[in-house]
């Protein structure tokens, strides 16, 4: 009998994955299928790739599990693809949680002329197919800035930790050591997730986009209306669920490099180590790269959602 | 005493807090998908059963609590204390009944319990998940409803009140959960 909940749990899941292959083909987008073992990577300052050795001509070399399918899928963009998308598995080590496994399956794709927020509405589309019990509003935009504004109160872009822990202490956030001598971002990424992320996409999906620039990642910066730098970034939320992440894609082999170069910094501040640069990836930038956006869409928090399974060991 | 990290966190993992022992008993992974992850943990101290919320960051550390948990035999309540020995030293030790907390409900003389020590002193004891407990008061139950989830309230030898299945009769020895204070079975009839 236990046996049997989990057989009808995959046999959604594999309805799931035919109808987002169907999704594509229709859209005529690519199916790509690329190594998980890299030698070099998308650096970020808080996750971390599972290190592992290989043999090669009888010697000993470094590779990694990848933390995501991104450097391979940009150099076939860059080679000419077009349009592409994948269900990679992606290892991120250390994260594991009701959320979050160390292995994982990620959709991820980009799209050539598009930007973040034409690819938000076909994320949409998707995402409305894959969970039409559960995304059945049309999905809601709102800036980070509102995002923040709207539920502690406190505007992102002009802010700083003496305001940031007093709003902790008066939402009963507890606050971790450290505080004081961490970074703005680390304050806001523990209201986000400690006491804001809970409420995001509640009834209706919600995009949250144009983050800070501090937390562009590998998406493009620009000015906003307020004069703020904002990365043309965005992320999914549904009942409180991260289920994507997407960007207006960065296409500048220098600032690429120098965004790696500064998050191998603070990896290192962090005492985390640095990791090495997904080489090939900077040079495709340079040469082919079309203009385009992309996301990742967590396949394994979808099912969740679909199942109504509050653990992510449940789905898989 | 050792120190624990982030990755090291999880649930039964006791710690110094404040300079007071904790057990963590509730633990939430949280983490933006490319922000900063937060370890949220739900804390017990040990000797006042107070539950703490609490948050840490990746490189953040906790240092252990010198715990550690001893067999001995309950022997005796007087006014103030309760007294239990440790079967292999000998040794006697007392406990107040704050320090016993919840736990007296469950104790007979002679039972086998888990006194925890901090620091090589007692703080607080725990009674074996199951003890088998005689019902000293109960009402008889109603012919012809034997069946289903009916309850009724018991008194056992302890003194301590519990809802056992209606054809559950004064005199006859029940197994309880300690940790929930439910009726698990009956062990033999009266």
């Amino acid at each position: 009998m236990p046996g049997a909940p989990k057989i009808a749990m995959l046999r959604k899941r594999a309805e799931m994955l035919a109808r987002a292959r169907q999704f594509f083909a229709a859209r005529d987008v690519l199916e790509v299928d690329t190594p998980l073992l890299g030698k070099g990577l998308v650096v970020e300052s808080h996750i971390d790739p599972i290190p592992c050795q290989v043999t090669i001509d009888g010697g000993a070399e470094q590779r990694h599990l990848l933390t995501s399918p991104e450097g391979p899928m940009k150099r076939l963009l860059a080679a000419g693809s077009g349009p592409i998308y994948q269900f990679a598995h992606a290892f991120r080590d250390g994260e594991v949680g009701k959320r979050h496994a160390i292995e994982f399956t990620m959709l991820e794709w980009y799209r050539p002329d598009f930007d973040h927020h034409a690819l938000m509405a076909e994320v949409e589309a998707l995402v409305h197919g894959l969970l039409p019990r559960v995304a059945t509003q049309s999905f809601a935009r709102r800036t980070y800035r509102q995002v923040f504004l709207d539920s502690v109160g406190i505007d992102p872009f002009a802010t700083s930790l003496r305001e940031l822990r007093a709003t902790c202490e008066r939402l009963e956030v507890p606050i971790p050591p450290g505080f004081d001598d961490g970074s703005i971002d680390d304050a806001l990424d523990l209201l986000l997730v400690a006491h804001i992320e809970p409420t995001l996409g509640q009834g209706r999906p919600l995009f949250v986009h144009d983050y800070p620039a501090s937390q562009a990642a590998l998406a493009q910066i620009h000015e906003d209306q307020n004069g703020n730098h904002v990365a043309q970034r965005f992320e999914l939320y549904i009942n409180g669920v991260e289920l994507a992440n997407g960007y207006h894609e960065l296409a500048d082999p220098l600032e690429q490099r120098q965004r790696f170069d500064q998050a191998n910094r603070d990896r290192e501040a962090r005492n985390r180590a640095p990791l090495p640069i997904d080489e090939p990836l900077i040079e495709a930038l340079g040469t082919g790269f079309p203009p385009c956006a992309g996301v990742a869409l967590g396949f394994d928090r979808v099912v969740m959602l679909a199942t109504n399974s509050d653990n992510i060991t449940d789905v898989r | 005493m050792a120190s624990y990290g982030t990755s090291d966190f999880k649930k039964g993992l006791k710690v110094l807090l404040d300079n007071e022992p904790y057990l963590i008993v509730d633990l939430d992974f949280m983490k933006p998908g490319k922000g900063q992850a937060v370890y949220r943990i739900k804390v017990k101290n040990l000797i006042s059963g107070r539950v703490l919320d609490k948050s840490y960051r990746s490189g953040d550390s906790i240092e252990g609590a010198d715990i550690e948990e001893k067999t001995m035999q309950f022997l005796y309540k007087d006014a103030t204390h309760y007294h239990f020995m440790d079967g292999e030293s000998f040794e006697q030790i007392e406990l107040t009944s704050e320090q016993v907390g919840d736990a007296a409900k469950w104790l007979v003389d002679e039972m086998m319990c888990d006194v925890v020590m901090w620091n090589g002193s007692p703080i607080t004891c725990e009674p074996p998940n199951h003890v088998d407990l005689e019902v000293t008061y109960t009402e008889p139950g109603a012919k012809g409803n034997s069946t289903g989830n009916v309850q009724k309230p018991a008194t056992v030898s302890t003194d301590a009140e519990l809802m056992v299945p209606t054809f559950i009769n004064q005199g006859d020895t029940v197994r309880i959960d300690t940790r929930t204070g439910e009726y698990v079975e009956r062990v033999s009839k009266g």
